[in-house]
C-alpha cells in the first residue's frame, strides 16, 4: 500500500501524502509547466516527472528527496542522424495519393517523454522513457543519460533502418492524435512493461501500431497484436496499426496482461500471444484510455469507460468505475462516491492506477477521486485541479 | 561582440543571466547560440531541438530581421549587433 501520489496536469506535478486524518495534496511542484507523467521509482524512490513544455522541449526532472528539490537531467536526444518516415496530419487538404509513392523523411526530435518505466530489482539505474515519435530511450544510469533503443526505431516496420539511407519497407506505423498538439501526426510509446520474471522480456505499446515485445533485452522486436481488432479498417485484424489506448500487466501473474485499446478492452492470459475482446458494449464498458491490473490477481482488472469515440466524455453524464474479476467474462459497474449528473469527466490513459486495495483516477476536468475498498466506493481528493494527465501511486 | 537578449521566461531555467548584459563573439547566430551555452550549459536545449534546428515555437532576430535558416543557423550576427530571442505566444 502507498502512502503517496503523484499527479501529472497541465500547471505542473501535485502530491498527495497520506497521513492519519487522510489525504493531503501539497502545494504544486514544477508550477505552470505542463506535465505529462509522474511516477516514483519503487528501487530507489526517486520521483520523476516528464515535462511538457510548449516552448523549450520535452525536459525530465527528478528529485531524491521526496519531492523537495528537483534537478533536470540530462535531455533525452536521438541521435544525430536519426530520422523517420514523415506522417501526415490528416487535414482536410491531405492528398494520400501524394505522399504514398515515394516516403518523406524527418529529422528525429523528442516532441514528448509519454511514459517513464523501471527496470527490475537486479538492474538498478535501468529505466525507460517512451516519446513521440515512437522511440524508447534507455538508460543505465538512474537516468542521467539516455539511449536511443536502435532495433526497435529501425524496425522494418518503420521503413528499416534510415540512419543508413532509404528506406527498405514500408512503414506500418500511423500516428497518435495525441502529437497533432506538436503539429505533426507522428506515433507515440505511453506502454512500457517489464516482466517481473525475465527483465530482458519488455513489451511496449504504441499508438497507432500495436503491442510490440523484446525477449532479449530490446535487440530485436516483435509484434504482439494478435487478436486485437480495429473496428474502423476493411480488416481489422491487420497485423499492425493498432491503437491500444495503455496496456498493463499483473505482477503476480505476468502472463495476463490488460488493454484498453480504441476499439474495446483487450485481454490476453498467455503474455500477449493472443488478446480477446472482453469489453461489453450493452454495458457502457467498451471504449476508454485507461486501465488498471490487480497486482496479485490476473483476472481482475478495472477500467473508467467513456462514450465512444467522436464524443470521449463520461456516459449519460455520470461517472462509473468498472471492474472484472474473472477474466473480463463479466464486470460489475460502481458510482457510489462518483457524480452521476452533469459530469463530462474524461480520464486520459495514465490517469488511474491501483495500489493494493486502493484506485484513484483523476480527470481531464481536475477531479480526483480515491477508493480503498477496490473501486466500489469512491472519494473526492479534489475538484480545482488542473487538467490531469497521470495519476501513479509513490 | 554581439548582444544577446532573451524573453524573460527563460530566466526561471538560467536565473544567473537574469540582470546581466549577455556578450558573446560576433559570427553565425549558431556559434552565439554555442558561446550562450558555454555561460548557461544546457541553454541550447531549450531553444534548439535535438538536431539542432530553432525549436518550432521560438524565434530568433538579429537587430530588427528575423533568422531565416532555422534549420543550420547560419544567418550572420555583426559586431555590435544584438540577437534576440524570442518565444511564441500561447494560451490556456
Amino acid at each position: 500500500m502507498s502512502d503517496m501520489i503523484l499527479l501529472g496536469t497541465r500547471k505542473g506535478t501535485v502530491i498527495f501524502d497520506r497521513n492519519n486524518d487522510g489525504w493531503h495534496p501539497r502545494p504544486i511542484l514544477h508550477s505552470g509547466i505542463p506535465v505529462c507523467y509522474a511516477t516514483r521509482d519503487p528501487r530507489d524512490g526517486a520521483l520523476w516527472a516528464s515535462l511538457d513544455h510548449g516552448h523549450w522541449g520535452p525536459k525530465l526532472s527528478r528529485s531524491r528527496d521526496g519531492g523537495d528539490t528537483w534537478e533536470e537531467v540530462s535531455s533525452l536526444k536521438y541521435p544525430e542522424g536519426a530520422r523517420h518516415i514523415q506522417q501526415y496530419l490528416p487535414t482536410p487538404d491531405f492528398d494520400p495519393e501524394a505522399p504514398a509513392g515515394r516516403p518523406q523523411y524527418a529529422d528525429a526530435s523528442v516532441y514528448k517523454i509519454w511514459n517513464i518505466a523501471f527496470g527490475a530489482d537486479n538492474q538498478p539505474g535501468r529505466l525507460y522513457a517512451g516519446t513521440i515519435p515512437g522511440g524508447l530511450f534507455v538508460s543505465d544510469n538512474g537516468g542521467d543519460s539516455w539511449e536511443l533503443n536502435r532495433p526497435l526505431w529501425n524496425h522494418e516496420t518503420r521503413g528499416g533502418d534510415l540512419f543508413a539511407g532509404e528506406a527498405t519497407s514500408e512503414n506500418l506505423w500511423g500516428g497518435t492524435p495525441a502529437s497533432i498538439d506538436y503539429g505533426v501526426f507522428e506515433p507515440g510509446i505511453h506502454s512500457i512493461v517489464v516482466d517481473p520474471r525475465d527483465p530482458n522480456h519488455v513489451y511496449v505499446a504504441v499508438s497507432s501500431a500495436g503491442v510490440i515485445e523484446t525477449t532479449d533485452g530490446g535487440q530485436t522486436w516483435t509484434g504482439s497484436s494478435h487478436g486485437m481488432l480495429m473496428d474502423y479498417l476493411p480488416d481489422p485484424a491487420v497485423e499492425w496499426g493498432h491503437d491500444p489506448h495503455f496496456v498493463t500487466q499483473c505482477p503476480g501473474q505476468p502472463d495476463h496482461l490488460w488493454q484498453q485499446n480504441h476499439c474495446g478492452i483487450f485481454y490476453s492470459d498467455d503474455g500477449a500471444r493472443n488478446w480477446r475482446k472482453v469489453s461489453k458494449p450493452d454495458l457502457g464498458i467498451h471504449f476508454g484510455f485507461p486501465i488498471a491490473a490487480d497486482a496479485q490477481d490476473g483476472k481482475t482488472a478495472w477500467v473508467v469507460p467513456a462514450r465512444a469515440d467522436s464524443e470521449r466524455m463520461a456516459l449519460d453524464g455520470g461517472l462509473f468505475v468498472a471492474r472484472t474479476t474473472d477474466g473480463g467474462h463479466s464486470w460489475e459497474s460502481f458510482r457510489d462516491g462518483l457524480p452521476q449528473q452533469n459530469a463530462y469527466d474524461i480520464v486520459l490513459r495514465h490517469g488511474l492506477d491501483a495500489s493494493g486495495d486502493d484506485l484513484c483516477f483523476g480527470s481531464t476536468t481536475g477531479n480526483v477521486y480515491l477508493s480503498e475498498d477496490r473501486g466500489e466506493t469512491w472519494q473526492c481528493l479534489g475538484n480545482n485541479l488542473p487538467p490531469i494527465y497521470s495519476v501513479r501511486f509513490g | 561582440m554581439t548582444t544577446v537578449k532573451m524573453t524573460h521566461h527563460l530566466y526561471r531555467y538560467f536565473p544567473h543571466l537574469e540582470n546581466q548584459t549577455v556578450t558573446v563573439p560576433s559570427g553565425p547566430v549558431a556559434t552565439v547560440l554555442r558561446a550562450v551555452n558555454d555561460i548557461a550549459p544546457g541553454f541550447t536545449d531549450y531553444v534548439l531541438d535535438d538536431q539542432g534546428a530553432l525549436r518550432r515555437h521560438v524565434h530568433l532576430a538579429i537587430n530588427n530581421t528575423l533568422v531565416v535558416d532555422r534549420k543550420t543557423l547560419s544567418d550572420h550576427a555583426p559586431d555590435g549587433g544584438t540577437v534576440y530571442i524570442f518565444q511564441a505566444l500561447s494560451g490556456g
